[in-house]
């Protein structure tokens, strides 16, 4: 076998958000880095696990790698092709959604997101896409996982605008309205960067579990715009092992399109 | 309206003329897939204004449609160029520092996508409201007054609630059709149906007419009767740059095209004088890019087994 190349920032991405995924079943995909983790992780962590397209499709089987979330290449070979309303009511809100992939412009401590404007809401600096289904996956999927590049941009003390909530103004709070509002949803539980891996601490607030190889605690902390909770001991993100590596370079982005 | 019997094919020049007119409400639907750009181009062609668009997705369509200057509003879940970043007209027509002299803001009335599909099963329904889980500790209801919250009558506190969206005109693609509108679709179904079933007036635009007999004989794929439909349009190639399931494929590289196209005003206004303005029709635009292109985009066969429904004479 030939040497490979190490792992970039985004492989280091896509292969810790597939682990993140070992086990589960269900998975609600989006495009680009989600979707290749999605289908990294369906070939190695989770082999059972079925992939749910926003577009409408339950257990699919992509051939090729879709640029959009409509793709063709999602519906041949799926095990369903559902509506929009049965998909948002009877898959998503319906209970049926174990894991969902959010990301956004913006980010704050307790994982709300923001994917509507940077600015104020009327006079806009930048108008962004919106919710799509990010505000419904954030409350009724029961797990949320999300995978963004980190930057004292994106990672903000306080959002411009909060589409999707997470974990609101801490855990307790979270955890009441969650039940109040009979949402199926624990809120966020993993933020992937290109720098490390988080999870939320019993107060709801996002926590440093691991640095990526190459990335060091300084750079981290400089790159998010609150003062970040670091535990006594931070471990390095397991490197990507060459099976992994292989799978994204020669089946699931062959042309480097998105890693 | 609707309810006629016979043949509903029309030219999609008629069907525009007849069912699309200044200051209505029209929703072309399709998500990703089956998107009617024909309908798009014929409605720039023939200088609709005022229109309130509504669609989940805006998509490329609308972005040409809004730089042909036909909008007043849109009504949306999600608003991208999918797969590949921003609709740059409409965000020209949405934020302040980009706007061009004596242009104005665009109204943005804007949900989720659960909202939005709920939006039009109310309206399909004819009931007053869809209720949902989502929008709370969102900011969405801050800025849509739509949005709203009532009471369960059943004692376990509040829900959310989306007005029904009953547009003038939806405009759906599909596979196939029958002379009377019966429309037969596969793929992503997104929410052609409730978009249609809402709708005060149907057009169908189909890749090919087939005789009534090919409709019955697989009923389950009916997802529109030609009862509601006011009009069939025989288009092929009619969803492009979208795609049309087993038909051809997304053009991924025009949708890649259109964002370095959007960026600039003038790059925008030449790309709509030399495909639609310039153009007479559909055929024209198809030819204009000749058949290699669409072989390009054909895929390879994968038929679906047959089903048995069984004869009960």
């Amino acid at each position: 076998m030939s040497e490979q190349k190490p792992a970039s920032r985004n492989e280091l991405m896509v292969v810790a958000a597939a682990r993140a995924l070992k086990g589960k079943r269900v998975c609600f995909v989006g495009v680009g880095l989600p979707n290749i983790a999605v289908n990294l992780a369906k070939r190695t962590v989770a082999p059972q696990m079925e992939l749910v397209y926003e577009a409408g499709v339950f257990g699919a089987n992509p051939a090729r790698l879709p640029l959009s979330i409509g793709d063709p290449t999602i519906v041949t070979g799926s095990t369903a092709t559902v509506s929009m309303h049965d998909l948002f009511g009877l898959y998503l809100q319906g209970g049926r959604i174990d894991v969902g992939f959010l990301g956004g412009a913006q980010i704050d401590k307790y994982g709300n997101l923001n994917t509507t404007v940077i600015g104020d809401y009327t006079t806009p600096k930048t108008r962004l896409p919106g919710s799509g289904g990010a505000c419904e996956i954030a409350i009724n999927a029961k797990e949320i996982m999300v995978i963004m590049r980190q930057s004292t941009r994106s990672f903000v003390q306080k959002l411009d605008f909060r589409t999707s909530p997470g974990h609101l103004g801490g855990a307790a709070a979270s955890a009441t309205l969650r039940k109040e509002q009979g949402w199926g949803g624990n809120g966020p539980s993993v933020v992937v960067t290109d720098l490390a891996v988080y999870g939320f601490n019993s107060d709801g607030e996002m926590e440093l579990r691991s640095i990526h190889p190459g990335a060091t605690l300084d750079e981290v902390k400089s790159s998010i715009g609150w003062e970040l909770r670091v535990p006594a001991n931070v471990p390095e993100t397991p490197a990507p092992t060459a099976e992994e590596l292989r799978l994204i370079r020669e089946e699931l982005d062959p042309t480097g399109a998105y890693v | 309206m609707s309810g006629a019997t016979g043949s509903k094919l029309r030219s999609m020049r008629d069907a525009i003329a007849a069912h699309v007119h200044d200051g209505d409400t029209v929703a072309i639907e399709g998500f990703t897939h089956c998107i009617s750009f024909a309908a798009g181009h014929e409605i720039i062609r023939q200088k609709r204004r005022n229109l309130t668009l509504a669609r989940m997705t805006p998509d490329l369509v609308y972005d040409q449609m809004v730089a042909a200057g036909c909008a007043k509003k849109l009504i949306f879940s999600w608003l991208g160029n999918p797969g590949v970043g921003s609709l740059h007209a409409i965000r020209r027509r949405t934020e302040p520092a980009a706007l061009a002299a004596g242009e104005t803001l665009l109204e943005v009335e804007e949900y989720s996508h659960h909202g939005m599909v709920g939006r039009y099963v109310a309206g399909a329904h004819r009931l007053p409201f869809y209720p949902l889980r989502s929008y709370s500790e969102s900011d969405l209801p801050n800025v849509n007054p739509l949005i709203r919250q009532v009471e369960s009558p059943y004692g376990d506190g509040k829900i959310w609630a989306v007005p029904p969206l009953n547009p003038d005109v939806a405009i759906i693609h599909a596979q196939r059709a029958d002379e009377e509108g019966n429309v037969q679709m596969w793929g992503l179904l997104g929410c052609q149906k409730e978009a249609a079933f809402a709708a005060k007036r149907v057009i169908a635009v189909v890749e090919e007419i087939v005789p009534t007999s090919v409709i019955r004989a697989d009923p389950n794929r009916t997802i529109i009767p030609g009862l509601i439909v006011d009009a069939v349009v025989h288009e092929p190639y009619g969803a492009h740059p979208s795609y049309v399931q087993g038909a051809y494929d997304r053009d991924n590289a025009f949708y890649r095209e259109w964002d370095a196209i959007s960026r600039d005003a003038a790059a925008t206004d030449a790309w709509l004088k030399e495909w639609v303005y310039d153009l007479p029709d559909r055929a024209a635009y198809v030819a204009k890019f000749g058949a290699a292109y669409f072989k390009n985009l054909t895929p390879t066969s994968a038929p679906s087994g047959a089903v048995d429904y069984g004869d009960y004479r």
